[in-house]
């Protein structure tokens, strides 16, 4: 009986001390959850905000990211993880933190500029040197033998995306429900494999070698091409196909309140989200290819970025809510397009 | 009242039912609960539909081409290492391991590069036409991968206490290899052989990590049921979600039952045997 109680005692006391500093976090500590593909940037964003708070306030600060599938993020939000800001790729990510856990206000997006999205990009094609299947537009994407790399739009925001773009762009080329409805199942048809996240489609088509075109964001394509280096031949392995038409996506970022005002963080949460439309931020997003806010840096950087007709989900699709219902949610077109229900 | 042989037996039980009880059982009742808010008619409708149906049908049909691999496979490996010394069995006794200390998605992720089109597998089969990765082939190898060790570890410990003399008495009474294998061997080791089955049967069923990486996930062709139940969660339809788990729930518990009662009738089997 002792031993048991020796025994008791030192599971209690080792309970007692893993539990004790999750409890006493400084409020200097900032956790921003964010989507699967924005690793390098937030990397690259939180040294530069450490930097930056450093000289303002002195004071030294910790930003820890955490990274997966955007929805898959905000319900581990919902279930509890204690995220003092989310920078998320898809705008039901951060709604559904109303919705369902009221965890932030129901104005969220007109808290901060532009949507609260300090910067944004689209659906592009990612495709073999050369460009061997000549792809170039949406409808190219349809032809046979023409294999189309995407995520699951099941499971991935990006993918969401490129299902909305192509759509939008089969609304506008034919002008009827039944034939836009039967282009997006051919190119659903013409994929051959639906990996969970875009960072996993990207291993597919990159690594694996399969498929003749990645659809992901502009930024996500510009950087697998720079990352991927040449072939034998010294040419880029991958070119960028932006489309004459895609979808504007914007990335929303916004303060949970919250678990802000439970770490006492909403101050600093605060200054790290208004960073990301500072000039400095505006720079490193841009620098990731992503397309930013400030209209006059865009101006700037107009070879890097062509012109291409975006979109918007508010008027093509009449807004997110009506999108979800007619749209996304479970038993919708995506579902029944992708698969029955 | 009968002392134990192993002392504190009352306290050993109770944090035994404690933490079976708070670890293992609360989370399926949870599950069970959350199930419960679904009606039956929503719940059938969720069942019925040809998306669920299919991804059901895959996974079990993988399953068990993973199991029947397996089990030939396996037995032969449990055979070879309960039966004969060889230079580096102890190697091949720990590599059988492998698979249940692996992390299934690393397995996912090795198997996926091996057998895509450009992997060291998938180059030389692609030329023969066939294609491994992103299809159900690749769903059965990634299943029979993850769970080869039930079937070797559940079989090989009783063909090692199969002694010699059944085998001799066999001989003696002039039976020939054919016999003494389907006659003397097979019979002993039956029992055991048919759990580790349905134990390597359950484990694909449940099978995750490894398979989403090398099946397309493709709705209606190459989506398993767990891959479902997860898409159901990312739409934050958890009713759904819950009620497909369910499903899968009652299938290994299925299988575990029916193992317990291979081993419980391989019991009685030894039982009168020892008579």
């Amino acid at each position: 009986m002792n031993r048991f109680a020796i025994a008791l005692a030192a599971t209690v006391s080792i309970v007692a001390a893993s539990v004790a500093p999750a409890r006493a976090q400084a409020p200097t500590t900032l956790l921003n959850v964010s989507y699967d593909i924005a690793r390098e940037l937030y990397a690259e964003i939180n040294t530069a905000f450490i930097k930056h708070w450093k000289a303002k306030t002195g004071q030294d600060i910790t930003v820890n990211q955490s990274h997966n599938g955007s929805s898959r993020q905000a319900r581990s939000i919902l279930e509890g993880l204690e995220a003092d800001v989310v920078t998320f790729n898809q705008v039901t990510d951060v709604q559904v933190l109303y919705d369902k856990g009221k965890l932030i206000p129901k104005d969220w997006a007109t808290r901060l500029p532009n949507n609260s999205s300090p910067y944004y990009s689209l659906p592009a094609f990612l495709v073999r040197a050369g460009n061997p299947k000549g792809i170039k537009d949406w409808g190219d994407l349809v032809k046979p033998g023409v294999q189309v790399i995407f995520p699951n739009p099941k499971t991935s925001g990006n993918a969401r995306y490129t299902y909305l773009a192509a759509y939008a762009y089969a609304k506008h080329t034919f002008n009827d429900e039944a034939k836009a409805d039967a282009f997006i199942k051919q190119l659903f048809a013409n994929v051959p494999v639906f990996d969970t996240g875009g960072r996993a489609a990207t291993t597919t088509f990159v690594e694996r070698g399969t498929g003749d075109v990645l659809i992901t964001f502009e930024a996500e394509t510009s950087s697998i091409r720079d990352l991927s280096g040449k072939d034998a031949g010294g040419k880029d392995k991958f070119e960028v196909v932006v489309p004459p038409t895609s979808l504007l996506a914007e990335f929303p970022v916004t303060v949970v309140d919250k678990y802000a005002d439970k770490h006492g963080t909403r101050a600093l949460a605060t200054a790290y989200l208004e960073f990301l439309y500072s000039p400095e931020g505006q720079a490193i997003e841009l620098k990731g290819y992503n397309r930013v806010a400030d209209q006059a840096v865009m101006a700037k950087n107009k070879d890097k970025f062509p012109d291409v007709k975006l979109y918007r989900v508010e008027e093509e699709f009449g807004g997110w809510d009506k999108l979800n219902a007619e749209h996304l949610n479970a038993g919708a077109k995506l579902d029944l397009l992708f698969g029955g229900k | 009242m009968r002392r134990s042989v192993i002392p504190g037996f009352g306290l050993a039980l109770g944090i035994t039912f404690l933490y079976l009880g708070a670890i293992v059982l609360l989370p399926l009742c949870a599950l069970i609960l959350k199930a419960s808010d679904v009606g039956l008619a929503q719940f059938w409708g969720i069942m019925s539909s040809p998306r669920t149906l299919s991804a059901l049908r895959v996974t079990v049909t993988m399953a068990l081409a993973a199991t029947a691999f397996n089990a030939v496979y396996g037995l032969l490996l449990a055979w070879v290492l309960a039966r004969y010394e060889f230079p580096g069995k102890r190697l091949l006794d720990a590599l059988v391991d492998v698979p249940f200390a692996l992390p299934t998605a690393v397995a996912g992720l090795a198997l996926t590069a091996l057998f895509s089109k450009n992997g060291w597998f998938g180059a030389p089969l692609d030329a023969l036409g066939l294609q491994v990765a992103y299809t159900p082939l690749g769903i059965a190898i990634a299943m029979a991968f993850t769970s080869i060790p039930f079937v070797v570890r559940t079989v090989q410990p009783v063909i090692e206490d199969l002694g010699s003399d059944v085998e001799e008495a066999g001989r003696s009474l002039g039976a020939n290899d054919f016999q003494i294998l389907w006659r003397v061997i097979f019979p002993a080791i039956f029992p055991a052989f048919l759990a580790g089955c349905s134990l390597s049967f359950a484990r694909s069923l449940g099978e995750f990590g490894a398979v989403i990486f090398i099946a397309g996930n493709q709705p209606m062709k190459t989506e398993i049921v767990a891959l479902l139940t997860f898409i159901r969660l990312e739409e934050y339809n958890y009713e759904a979600a819950a009620a497909i788990a369910v499903v899968m729930l009652l299938m290994a518990f299925t299988m575990l039952i029916i193992t317990n009662a291979v081993q419980a009738w391989h019991l009685r089997y030894l039982g009168r045997g020892d008579a």
